[in-house]
């Protein structure tokens, strides 16, 4: 069975802000399907008393005094986008 | 023999004793460079005009007996996902093409305030995808001991840098096995601290929960007196962990004696090379002769760690790599005048296919309906491998294997097999998900080419791994060889 469709791929990439063309949506279908029928063998592991572990270490939410202090100035912030007008960033039209 | 293939403290007793300049140094680096990077292929940007100032204005100190620094005056290079203040940062990508990082990386100003000098930036699989180094978008690093095999990776030219001579030392990162793989494959020893030890603050971000930045030399105590400059807590990264930072040479002539080693089999099973498991037999019959005492273990969930190493790396990568959307930085592709297919043409030609597959992977492993099945599965069973080398590690002091189950393979051998390329991290990955500090250092040849041996501690003790490393590698010659280019 197929784990993951041409469609499902074409949608994946449209999700992540990526085009595909017909070609390279076969290619990544056939590659992506082996690699999470590989993925797949962890449900040999029984995990029903499992907590899922998202960070080895003991974290704590880490605070800090809200303090104003220097940080880049606008041109630093503006010095590798692309575009840009009246100190800010500029991009295609949102709205039609 | 070449200065730059000397150790760090006699470098500093001859520049201390004025018998040589930093300006030497950095020619001798930059000589080298020039003489075998046409083949290696280890750099992407030099910083040549910076260092000669910068290694004019150490040796002006000199000669006013101003030595300070911990790394005063040595040549070392900078894997290319480091960012670098006013040097071009690539992560070997082309969407990055153009990016010239406003700020410096925490690592970075460690490595400034011990006064080292940077010689440039280093080759890598495209954001640090990859173990091969072919998967940079420039081109392909090779394996100093043999140019027509991969240095490995993703911090190939890092490896590769340091095993032709052209540095004293870089930095890499490792997410899966990043410095430890070309580590082995070049012969040289590298170094991924715990997770949290060293500073991610500019680094860019691959698999956040699992990236880390460590050291590559030549031998183990160089290797322990870079991570001395670079670890410690930051208030940059909130992952950054705030636990007293030990001096990491202080044991290294402790020897091993009564210390308990600890053996995976799943490490020395199948899957690994019968002459990679000898070169592992024969080094822990050094360290037994030396006093430690070792025994076979198991680590059961190891087989599973590469699924749920690239479902969670994938998800996490995902998600940190949708920045990239050519708003802020990068190289902008806008054919269409349309925000969303700016968006789309922008990272279509900016990123590899390597990269695509992964953010692929990950979007499928996080989107609605497959997220229980893939990435919370996937995090379950990462609980599993933490609690495993848990287990081994509060009976035993070090975990002893290989670092990778082959040699360095041919150029173009895996590339267009995924699967084949992805376990070639089979040894190094689990360390990854359970957070753990491990090293890569030399323990012989098989084919004429270095292998690597594995040394795995509890967490936030790098101190054992280094004093185990430096007792094995000071009663061997491995260390001593040279790729002859």
């Amino acid at each position: 069975m197929d784990k993951i469709t041409k469609e499902q791929v074409k949608h994946v990439a449209h999700l992540a802000r990526l085009s595909v063309s017909e070609e390279e949506a076969d290619r990544f279908t056939e590659q992506l399907d082996k690699i999470i029928e590989f993925a797949e063998q962890l449900n040999e592991v029984d995990t029903d008393h499992i907590s899922p572990t998202s960070h080895v270490l003991d974290i704590h939410n880490v605070l800090r005094e809200d303090k104003t202090a220097p940080s880049l100035d606008r041109e630093e912030a503006l010095r590798n986008a692309p575009d840009q007008e009246d100190g800010q960033v500029k991009v295609p039209s949102v709205l039609e | 023999m070449s200065i730059l293939e000397e150790s760090f403290s006699s470098v500093h007793k001859k520049l201390e004793n004025k018998e040589i300049k930093v300006s030497e140094l950095v020619d001798a680096s930059y000589n080298r460079i020039n003489e075998v990077d046409d083949k290696v292929k280890a750099f992407l940007t030099l910083n040549e005009e910076q260092a000669r100032a910068h290694a004019k204005t150490l040796d002006e100190a000199i000669a006013e007996d101003r030595i300070n620094g911990m790394l005063f005056g040595l040549p070392g290079g900078i894997k290319d996902n480091i960012v670098t203040k006013n040097l071009r940062t690539t992560c070997a990508s082309q969407l990055l093409d153009n990016f010239i990082p406003v700020y410096d990386a925490t690592v970075v100003e460690g490595l400034q305030q011990a006064s080292s000098i940077n010689i440039g930036k280093l080759n890598m699989d495209e954001f640090a995808m990859g173990s091969s180094n072919e998967n940079s978008s420039y081109k392909v690093t090779r394996n100093p001991w043999d140019i027509d095999r991969v240095p490995g990776g993703s911090s190939g030219g890092s490896a590769a840098s340091v095993a032709a001579g052209e540095v004293m030392f870089s930095l890499g990162s490792d997410t899966g096995g990043s410095i430890r793989e070309p580590a082995a494959y070049c012969g040289v020893v590298g170094m991924k601290p715990t997770y949290g030890r060293v500073s991610r603050f500019g680094l860019v971000a691959f698999a956040s929960s699992l990236d880390q930045v460590g050291p590559l030399t030549r031998t183990v105590e160089d290797n322990a007196r870079v991570l001395q400059e670079i670890a410690g807590h930051c208030e940059k990264d909130s992952t950054s962990a705030d636990v007293e930072l030990p001096d990491f040479s202080a044991d290294l002539q402790k020897g091993v004696k009564g210390l308990k080693i600890a053996v995976p089999k799943e490490y020395i099973g199948e899957g690994v090379k019968p002459e990679i498991k000898d070169k592992v037999m024969d080094a822990l019959k050094v360290l037994e002769s030396q006093g430690a005492t070792w025994e076979e273990v198991s680590l059961p969930h190891s087989k599973y760690a590469v699924a749920a190493y690239y479902l969670l790396s994938s998800s996490e990568a995902s998600a940190n790599l949708s920045r990239f959307d050519g708003v802020r930085f990068g190289v902008r592709h806008d054919s269409s005048q349309n925000l969303i297919e700016m968006y789309k043409e922008t990272r279509s030609k900016g990123f590899g296919d390597e990269v695509k597959r992964r953010i692929m992977l990950g979007t499928f492993a996080l989107s609605s309906g497959y997220y229980d099945a893939y990435y919370k599965k996937a995090q379950q069973v990462r609980h599993l491998i933490k609690n495993d080398f848990d287990d081994v590690l509060s009976k035993y002091d070090v975990i002893i294997g290989p670092t990778a189950p082959t040699v360095a393979f041919k150029v173009g051998e895996q590339i267009d097999d995924p699967l084949t390329m992805y376990a070639n991290d089979i040894l190094t990955i689990p360390v990854n998900l359970a957070g753990v500090p491990a090293i890569s250092v030399p323990c012989g040849f098989s084919e004429n080419m270095p292998v690597g041996l594995q040394i795995i501690a509890s967490p936030f003790d790098e101190k054992t791994i280094y004093q185990v490393a430096h007792s094995y590698e000071q009663a061997t010659e491995h260390h001593k060889a040279k790729a002859e280019l």
